[in-house]
């Protein structure tokens, strides 16, 4: 079974080649909301096979989890949603009016090497 | 004081570099080349090339008259007998089509075959989702002549579907009373992104020991933006609030 962290690891490793134009990636950073439906462990793993065989294929893989943020309707502040509190604020009790955060899924950073052939220059100068 | 001609270890020698670069000894394999880190900052989503497909299909939509709604939930939680009961009462007279998404098997768009109701099956083989490339393709199979509500089943699945917006007007999770009253608590993200969630089965809710208010509770808590449907596919109960949230967005 197919399952989404692979489709959204190919898009990541597309990107990232992307970015890195014909050089070698040895780290690509993820940026994954805790209400995305992704798990990141999956994501990790679907994306160390995806990389094999190409330019990425030793990179180094970081995620960073994004907390789910709310922002209350009644008294307009924006707090952490915890389990234990779930979509609710903190301060009032009501229910969130809007989602801040925690639905990420972006590729955010890309390491690659820039290899610069010297050998042309004179050794003379 | 030292003489102005007299020179000091700092000054500067000069060279005359005589030797033919030729006979210059090799460098050692990789010395020339100077390998340098680049890093590229960026905020590229990982879901755009799938939220532009979909942005097309909603524009489609928006050019046909059509309002699409994407039903979403695990395996087994009743989406097919809620969309067959609901053509049997809309479709005489709003025309209806149907996309369902399998694993495999049509058995699911067989069992909605109605009349005058067009249906086309998407086999994902094996993708545990339905994305906005895949429903285009199965619009394109459809006969959308006169159609005024798309219905989209998903694949039965609790998480994944939650991800990929397929251009949908509306999301509707379905959950129902033969699971756990906490899945909207675990699985928050389909309830999180729902316009409509409906409790499904609460015709054997009792007899099963599931706590409607405990459920419909957790819904609130974890889609307050969503409206709530308590209802029975199988017999009906509860069915006409349903129907009735489905003809108001016309």
């Amino acid at each position: 079974v197919r399952v989404h962290e692979l489709v959204l690891a190919e898009s990541a490793l597309k990107l990232a080649l992307s970015a890195a134009g014909a050089a070698r990636v040895f780290r690509i950073g993820l940026r994954v909301g805790t209400l995305s439906g992704v798990d990141p462990e999956a994501l990790r793993f679907a994306l160390t096979c995806v990389t094999h065989g190409t330019a990425a294929e030793e990179a180094a893989i970081d995620i960073e989890t994004v907390a789910a943020v709310g922002r209350c309707a009644s008294c307009v502040r924006e707090f952490a949603l915890e389990a234990d509190a779930f979509l609710q604020c903190p301060a009032c009790g009501r229910p969130f009016a809007e989602l801040r955060g925690g639905r990420e899924l972006e590729l955010s950073r890309v390491e690659f090497s820039a290899c610069h052939d010297d050998s042309e220059l004179s050794p003379s100068k | 004081m030292t003489t102005p001609n007299s020179p000091r270890p700092s000054d500067p020698v000069t060279i005359v570099d005589v030797r033919d670069p030729a006979d210059a000894p090799p460098s050692p394999p990789g010395d020339p080349v100077r390998v340098e880190t680049r890093v590229v900052e960026l905020h590229a989503r990982l879901l755009d090339a799938n939220d532009r497909q979909a942005e097309l299909n909603r524009e489609r939509f928006a050019r046909l008259g059509i309002r699409a709604l994407n039903f979403v939930s695990a395996p087994g939680a009743g989406k097919t007998t809620l969309l067959g009961r609901t053509l049997d009462t809309l479709a005489a007279d709003v025309r209806c089509a149907v996309l369902v998404g399998d694993l495999e098997t049509d058995h699911d768009a067989r069992r909605l075959r109605r009349a005058d109701v067009p249906v086309v099956q998407i086999t994902t083989g094996g993708t545990c989702h339905l994305d906005a490339t895949m429903v285009a393709r199965g619009l394109d199979a459809l006969d959308l002549d006169g159609v005024h509500l798309l219905f989209i089943e998903n694949v039965g699945n609790l998480v994944c579907p939650a991800s990929f917006d397929l251009g949908e007007n509306r999301r509707v999770t379905l959950l129902s009373c033969a699971e756990g009253e906490d899945k909207p608590l675990k699985y928050p993200p389909l309830f999180t992104s729902a316009h409509a969630v409906l409790l499904n089965k609460i015709d054997v809710a009792a007899a099963l020991g599931f706590d409607r208010g405990e459920a419909v509770a957790n819904i609130h808590r974890a889609a307050p933006q969503a409206e709530v449907f308590e209802l029975s596919a199988r017999t009906g109960e509860g069915c006409d609030a349903w129907l009735r949230y489905l003809r108001a967005m016309l």
